[in-house]
């Protein structure tokens, strides 16, 4: 079978959109809009119609019983707060439960989604129908159910292989994502917790709370904002600089024992990044290693200590210092790759010509690197920014500073969303700060990663 | 001549001379993790890098402690969460890679706009609904359920990290594909019977990445598990040895597990760094 089918089959009715099939088709198939897989059932697909239909009444039913109301429940958040009433004959007092705002919102959206799952079933039952009545009006055979199956295994691969890592992802990703969106635009903070209280909407409140207002969020905001990019540049550039010139001085002719001191150097990355991590903040603590270590070689007094991850400006500089620590293998292994990936010849013509070391240096390897990192280094760089083990670990965020809002001196976007979340339980300060890393990574992508190549000609090289 | 045979043996010497001190600051950490593994004598911090005294029992005691800070049983949860985990993420991951790579349809660009877009959002932005969600499916009322609801958050996303498989897919002739259809194979059977069997080193790459997460991760294992320590993955379990009222007793002990999961993690990577490497630089080919 096979290839003969499938030449006749594409570009059939089934590649049609909604709305052509909806306006060319007949009474039939626009009916199908209002009667799910009425169009199905009439040409005999039976079990294709019945689909359909039963989605159709499903929906019905769970709007009637609970989708109304929950939508309902969606715009005003819950009305009926939790009260405390005396119980007389028990002589306690009893709570009498309210509305719960945080399901009211989690089961509106569901219920979105739900709807969209019908719009999507309502486009399908008309082009499924417009499909029927094509085949028929040209003569063809209407597909029967076995063929549809069959069909998954051809031209519709793509939706059967996509079905299950879909509805992982829309499930764990994007309505989760969706619910902590909308609770951005409330005030479900520590002073609004379900089910004891109800919170509502509020606009944009939290954002300009964040951004404009001269309120203590938005001089956090602003320093940790600063901080964060500060950061990801040097994060990002420290590590790349420093690998390739590593790289490249193992990968020179003159070095011994090459294998020896990739493994060296890569060991790192195999380490998991909780234990090296951890155990840098033992080394770096006040009574740790490294401070031993000074007082022995008298560079400090035996009680003094440097204050490698207390003090704000020097914790930054350990942070960093670490990071590349952490970061330069990751960089080494890649251009590592790369560089044995330039062809010799390249090296030996420039030789005859004359050319020394440096010179093959900054006119071969560096631009052939540059071409190939340079995606990979847009990529780290928003890695950067959304750094949170190296930060999390090392310094918790701190040291804590008093004109911060729950944030520490060190702390990044991402780290302090987590405190917000986690620790404060202020979920709408989390979300909109998570909205914010969002535009922030979405804006520098737009920026570079449309204009790169391999986005371009991604299929250059099949 | 000379003086140029002279310059060389000077400059390899001084290059030998910085590598060695960079590669003692790159191994002093790991050093200072196995050694403290090893140390005889308990407390936590201590100001001096070489133990007083070497000893196996904080292996032993790892192994054979029970009480509140169970980590065999820890080792076995996570075994169970890891394996199903890796199975299943492998699965959506490959999926959803063949069909962006090979399989030519409408919405395809859009989906792939889409899970850019869904990758700039904080990864644990969406953790707190992802909690309340189970949290009314009523999957987090018995601890076995919340190692169930910890293997749906690892591998539920799973397929929006399909790039480095869809490089892969993509390096592989089309022109074998084309063959086999001239044959009369199905996209179905190049799939199963050709691609599949041409991609071994995907798949263990795919299978040892996502095996590795439940190790290592203690941000979603805190969340779900809540203070249930039995049913703690070793991350998050070895985390909670560094607490105030454990810290004193359980820190040798702490690096000593450190230690035991860091090695197969370091096995597996070294054998599969190849593929690391061909991903970050296969994806993009210039």
């Amino acid at each position: 079978m096979g290839s003969k089918k499938q030449r006749t089959l594409e570009g059939s009715a089934s590649d049609i959109s909604f709305r052509s099939a909806f306006i060319l088709g007949n009474v039939i198939t626009k009916l199908s809009a209002i009667i799910f897989g009425l169009g199905n059932l009439l040409h005999k697909q039976i079990i294709r119609g019945l689909l359909y239909f039963s989605i159709e009444v499903a929906y019905i039913y769970y709007m009637v019983t609970f989708g109304v109301t929950s939508l309902k429940n969606l715009i005003t958040l819950g009305t009926v707060s939790q009260v405390e009433v005396f119980n007389e004959e028990l002589q306690i007092y009893e709570y009498i439960t309210g509305d719960n705002s945080m399901l009211c919102l989690l089961y509106g959206v569901l219920t979105i989604f739900i709807t969209l799952v019908f719009i999507f079933a309502l486009t399908g039952s008309v082009k499924s129908a417009y499909d029927s009545q094509r085949r028929k009006e040209l003569g063809k055979k209407v597909l029967t159910f076995r063929e549809d199956i069959r069909s998954l295994k051809q031209e519709n691969l793509h939706k059967a292989m996509l079905f299950t890592p879909m509805v992982g992802i829309i499930s764990f990703t994007i309505i989760p994502l969706l619910f902590m969106i909308l609770i951005a635009f409330t005030n479900y903070d520590k002073n609004h917790q379900p089910p004891g209280n109800l919170f509502d909407w509020v606009g944009l409140a939290n954002f300009k709370a964040l951004l404009l207002e001269n309120s203590m969020l938005s001089n956090t905001f602003w320093p940790i904002l600063r901080w964060t990019f500060i950061w990801a540049i040097f994060a990002t550039f420290s590590c790349y600089i420093l690998g390739i010139i590593l790289a490249v001085v193992i990968n020179r002719e003159g070095t011994r024992f090459k294998g020896f001191w990739r493994f060296t150097f890569v060991l790192s990355i195999a380490m998991p990044q909780f234990v090296s991590l951890l155990t840098m903040r033992t080394i770096f603590n006040a009574n740790g290693p490294m401070n031993s270590l000074l007082r022995t070689l008298g560079v400090i007094g035996m009680t003094e200590s440097v204050p490698f991850l207390t003090d704000p400006i020097l914790a930054k500089i350990t942070i960093i210092l670490v990071n590349i620590w952490i970061g330069v293998p990751f960089t080494l292994l890649t251009t590592t790759g790369i560089l044995q990936n330039i062809p010799r010849d390249v090296y030996d013509a420039a030789k005859v010509d004359g050319a020394n070391s440096i010179r093959i240096f900054f006119n071969i390897t560096m631009p052939y690197i540059l071409f190939i990192t340079t995606p990979n280094l847009i990529t780290t760089f928003t890695g950067n920014i959304n750094n949170f083990n190296v930060i999390y670990l090392l310094s918790g965020g701190g040291p804590d500073s008093l004109d911060y809002y729950s944030a520490g001196k060190t702390d990044l976007l991402v780290t302090w969303l987590y405190r917000l979340t986690i620790t404060d339980k202020d979920y709408n300060l989390g979300s909109v700060i998570g909205i914010l890393v969002f535009i922030i990574l979405a804006t520098l992508s737009l920026i570079t990663y449309r204009r790169s190549k391999s986005f371009k000609e991604e299929e250059a090289f099949q | 001549m000379r003086t140029r045979s002279l310059r060389s043996f000077i400059s390899n010497w001084v290059v030998h001379i910085i590598l060695s001190i960079l590669a003692v600051i790159w191994v002093i950490p790991i050093a200072f993790v196995i050694l403290t593994s090893l140390r005889a004598e308990g407390g936590s911090y201590k100001s001096y890098i070489f133990p007083r005294g070497y000893t196996l029992d904080n292996y032993k005691n790892l192994f054979l402690s029970t009480g509140s800070l169970d980590f065999p049983r820890w080792f076995v949860n996570t075994l169970i969460v890891s394996i199903c985990t890796c199975v299943l993420s492998a699965f959506f991951v490959l999926c959803v890679s063949y069909v962006m790579s090979r399989l030519k349809f409408k919405a395809r660009k859009k989906l792939m706009s889409v899970s850019l877009v869904l990758g700039m959002f904080p990864g644990f932005m969406s953790m707190i609904a992802v909690y309340y969600i189970l949290k009314g499916f009523g999957l987090l009322d018995t601890g076995a359920l919340k190692l169930l609801a910890l293997i749906m958050v690892y591998s539920g996303g799973a397929g929006l990290g399909f790039y480095i498989a869809k490089g892969f897919f993509d390096t592989i002739p089309k022109s074998i594909d084309e063959a086999a259809y001239i044959d009369g194979a199905t996209k179905w059977d190049v799939f199963w019977r050709i691609t599949i069997p041409l991609s071994k080193s995907i798949i263990v790459y795919t299978l040892l990445t996502s095996f590795m997460g439940p190790w290592v991760d203690y941000i979603f294992a805190r969340v779900i598990l809540g203070a249930d320590k039995v049913y703690y993955t070793v991350g998050i379990g070895l985390w909670s040895m560094l607490e105030k009222e454990f810290i004193e007793y359980y820190y040798t002990q702490f690096f000593a597990g450190c230690v035991v999961i860091s090695i197969p993690i370091v096995i597996l990577f070294l054998r599969t760094q190849k593929y690391y490497v061909e991903g970050v630089s296969g994806a993009v080919k210039g």
